[in-house]
């Protein structure tokens, strides 16, 4: 009985729309890449996808997931384990275990269901769990579904995290699991997994990383951030994704000790009770997988535009949060400043998305910048130079 | 059996019996048995509360402590 | 690291102890497409066997169509292969638009946003729409990601018996003071292929100024005489508040769910939801697939009548034959054993007579009430369904269970 609820509901939508939260979704009309069309026929250069590797409309991994739709079908109806394996799932959870150095592997529909099925199905009340506060939401969703006693450390901040492990200590918790984003998806920076790891080990703690924003490009062969810090048998678990540089349509892991990924196919929610990955998608990332296991030549080709970016940014007299992600946050601090000039920016072609309150703090309001291996270099200097007017425009240059 | 234990099962029996099960002793195995699934157990908890008028934590509804008749009245009986 | 030896142990024996109580859940490996035919690699390392697939969720046989297939390639070729992003951001292209259009035609809904899977559409839509003033008031069956969804959301939680009107409306009686009460129901129940009263959860709501709320995952695409799903069966078109179901079943398969219904709920998703706004939108070729099923069932109800058709033949095959079922009219039909192990057993004879179907007990179905849950297929031929018949008689006179009441399998099997 709908009635005087829509009402209700319609006054709740204005709200959003007056404290400017509202989303409005933009319609692309072509595939991702670094050049998309837009349903008015414009055609921009976009700075906004997590499309870090430029696979998304790969070539080599279209033909995968062609070839696997003929040979494997469109979908499975079913979930893993009545009858939705196929032999290609375990030969990519296999492959992502070789990847990424671990024991082995398990597959999600998403990293966000990895991430909401993996505190709950290890962890109990008597164990506790430590997690950064900029974490992302999946695991702060994942937390919450958790009995597990619940501390938050200040991000990055390594004595208020071992402050948190000895408190973890104090109130008796059995097991302690530190949990971090590998690379902060707002912020670019890296989580400093090697401290984190030492002090999981002086504490009897185990490590949980997001390696979202990390797998396929950061570290010298793109295993992630427990490659850049040298410490990948020292990891316990890495959830991370497809869905973003490895081409980017979905699905998710988590890979780590065959314990652990053991209890997850028996017990873990989103596992047990949501579809098997379809076959095209196994088979493009099992492709894609295979490729960056010969060749680092895109990560380093995006190492090589992020240094470059920000390099002219800096240069240009933006205020550039350090780093070296391919993750670039432009900081101007004002929330509307943030969206005027992203509006400039996309009349000048370049697509970049401004955040401000909630996603980041008060007064931190960015305009995001994501890198691309598949940007070329005029791409760079077309976006470097469409920054500097507008920059000059609304007076934010040094 | 008590007065207590006399409520409770009459509420479980009510709230959660099936036309076709079978009847409940104070001592059954509740959730354990599989009679009431620990996410039904919310209005279990909320009965208890307004009838006794008491407070349960969280951490203390634990389904070993909801297990049968006999243990929620030790529980009850705690708060009251 | 401090996985240590002591740690590793400890969840070695929790293994242990799920291996011990026969529940432990064996992954078997298909090397072909979903389809009635499939060569199944199992136990792991086994040669592969032709077997009958009697439990897939392929209940139209669109997982494996050629017109899906092909209208994937043409996602891919047109749309490319992923998007590398959430829908907010820079993963809305106009298919997806499109598809969410033509799920809102297609249910008789206002409006209809996608979701990654209907897992995350349950596990988002309450907190997205509720506070701690409202109560969400579900059937005690529900799938488990609705459960997750209610765990998620602050408003307050009750139950009620499975399918008890009676027992509903006490509920709906007792939360009379809250500001919003939404019902919560499966369409088609998954374990039991029972559907939900609809008609009379929509007079309930009515009469006590509630919300509804269905998950049509079992439902959607065969369901009511257009395949529409439970609302359309039970005439209550345009009265259900929010449907969510998915595309990861009948429609094709692959993945991807959805949340359709009132025009302000689902705008209130698109702004709050979090598996919406923190998870990859859905892949253009799983997107251009989906689309293609809905003109596929939009043209023609060939597909959910012969699934009709072969499920009533099942039914009966079996019945005649002398096994309990639970009873019901969908495709999910559930053989009762009653016994967990039994259920195994037969499981596993059938696979060896080359017939591929689950056995299901305790804690995903109450105690006591194991049973081989089979799913129909349109995709099924009568030779299939005959020879899984066979299949079933040949064992069911194995374990002398046929034409034996409830009470004369559980007195020689036990419960």
């Amino acid at each position: 009985m709908y009635g005087k609820i829509r009402e209700d509901f319609k006054k709740k939508l204005r709200h959003i729309k007056e404290d400017g939260l509202f989303k409005d979704e933009r319609v692309i009309t072509s595939a991702q890449g670094v050049e998309i069309a837009l349903s008015d026929g414009k055609r921009i250069l976009n700075f906004c996808a997590n499309n870090y590797l430029g696979l998304s409309n790969n070539d080599k991994m279209m033909k995968s997931a062609q070839k696997t739709l003929d040979e494997r079908g469109y979908g499975m109806s079913s979930v893993r384990f009545i009858c939705g394996t196929q032999d290609i799932h375990r030969e990519l959870e296999n492959k992502i275990s070789e990847f990424l150095g671990t024991e082995d592997t398990i597959l999600y529909s998403s990293c966000f269901d990895a991430n909401g099925g993996l505190f709950e199905t290890l962890l109990s009340m008597q164990d506790a769990v430590i997690s950064d506060s900029l974490n992302h939401a999946s695991i702060i969703d994942g937390i919450r579904l958790c009995k597990a006693m619940r501390f938050r450390y200040n991000h990055g901040d390594m004595d208020d995290l071992e402050e948190k492990l000895k408190e973890a200590g104090n109130k008796g918790a059995h097991y302690k699991l530190i949990a971090t984003d590998g690379v902060f998806s707002m912020d670019g920076d890296i989580a400093k997994l090697d401290k984190i790891c030492d002090l999981a080990e002086k504490h009897d703690a185990l490590v949980m990383v997001d390696d979202s924003h990390s797998t396929g490009f950061i570290g010298k062969t793109g295993r992630g951030t427990a490659e850049h810090f040298s410490v990948m048998d020292r990891v316990d678990i890495i959830t991370t994704t497809f869905g973003k540089a490895l081409g980017g349509a979905s699905g998710g892991c988590t890979s780590g000790r065959k314990e652990l990924i053991a209890m997850l196919r028996q017990r873990s929610r989103p596992y047990l009770f949501s579809n098997a990955l379809a076959p095209m998608i196994v088979g493009a990332t099992l492709a894609i997988l295979n490729e960056l296991s010969n060749t680092t030549s895109l990560r380093d080709q995006l190492e090589k535009n992020t240094k470059y970016f920000r390099k002219n940014m800096t240069a240009a007299g933006f205020d550039i949060k350090p780093g070296v992600t391919p993750i670039v946050p432009i900081m101007l601090y004002d929330a509307r400043l943030a969206q005027d000039m992203a509006s400039d920016l996309l009349e000048r072609g370049i697509y970049v998305i401004g955040f401000s309150f909630p996603v980041v703090p008060k007064g931190e309001a960015r305009i995001r910048v994501q890198l691309s291996a598949a940007h070329e270099k005029e791409h760079l200097d077309k976006a470097i130079e469409a920054f500097t007017e507008s920059g000059k425009k609304f007076g934010v240059l040094k | 059996m008590d007065e207590m234990q006399k409520a409770v099962l009459e509420y479980v029996e009510n709230e959660y019996l099936e036309d076709d099960d079978e009847e409940l002793e104070v001592d059954t195995p509740l959730i354990s048995g599989g009679i009431v699934d620990s996410f039904s157990m919310v209005s279990l908890k909320r009965f208890l509360e307004n009838k006794y008028n008491i407070s349960i934590p969280d951490e203390k509804a634990t389904p070993e402590a909801f297990d049968s008749v006999n243990n929620i009245c030790e529980l009850v009986k705690e708060f009251i | 690291m401090s996985f240590s030896k002591s740690i590793r142990e400890l969840y070695q024996q929790e293994i242990k102890e799920i291996q011990g109580q026969g529940i432990f859940k064996e992954e078997r490996f298909i090397h072909a497409p979903q389809a009635a035919d499939i060569e199944v690699e199992f136990p792991t390392g086994a040669s592969l066997k032709k077997v009958i697939n009697m439990c897939s969720n392929n209940y139209l046989g669109l997982s494996s169509h050629p017109d899906v297939i092909k209208a994937a390639h043409e996602g891919l070729d047109h749309r490319g292969y992923g998007m590398s992003s959430v829908r907010f951001i820079c993963g809305t292209q106009d298919i997806h638009r499109e598809l969410e259009n033509k799920m809102t035609e297609f249910l008789g809904t206002e409006d209809t946003v996608l979701f990654p899977s209907c897992m995350d559409a349950n596990a988002g839509v309450f907190e997205a729409i509720l506070n701690e003033n409202d109560v969400m008031i579900s059937d005690r069956l529900v799938h488990a990601s609705i459960i997750d969804g209610i765990r998620l959301c602050k408003a307050q939680h009750d139950t009620y018996k499975h399918s008890n009107m009676s027992h509903l409306e006490q509920k709906l009686e007792l939360h009379a003071d809250k500001r919003l009460k939404v019902i919560i129901t499966d369409g088609v129940f998954s374990m039991d292929g029972d559907t939900a009263k609809m008609d009379e959860i929509v007079a309930l709501a009515e009469k006590h100024d509630a919300l509804v709320f269905v998950d049509d995952s079992h439902s959607s695409g065969f369901i009511g005489k257009t395949g529409r799903g439970t609302h359309e069966q039970y005439n209550v078109l345009g009265k259900i508040d929010i449907i969510t179901t998915t595309f990861g079943k009948a429609l094709g398969g692959a993945s991807g769910g959805c949340v359709s219904g009132r025009k302000e709920i689902v705008e209130l998703c698109r702004q709050k939801a979090r598996p919406y706004l923190f998870s990859n939108t859905m892949a253009p070729v799983i997107v251009s697939g989906v689309i293609r099923v809905l003109d596929i069932l939009s043209q023609s109800t060939e597909r959910r009548d012969k699934l009709e058709e072969n499920a009533n033949y099942w039914r009966k095959g079996l019945t005649d034959a002398g096994f309990v079922l639970k009873e019901g009219d969908t495709p999910i039909v559930p053989v009762m054993l009653f016994n967990a192990k039994l259920s195994q057993d037969f499981s596993k004879d059938l696979y060896q007579e080359g017939i591929y179907a689950i056995g299901f007990f305790f804690p995903v179905v109450p105690k006591g009430q194991a049973r081989i849950r089979t799913q129909i297929s349109a995709g099924h031929e009568k030779h299939h369904l005959d020879k899984a018949l066979e299949a079933f008689i040949k064992v069911g006179k194995k374990y002398d269970i046929l034409g034996k009441t409830k009470k004369e399998i559980i007195d020689v099997y036990g419960m």
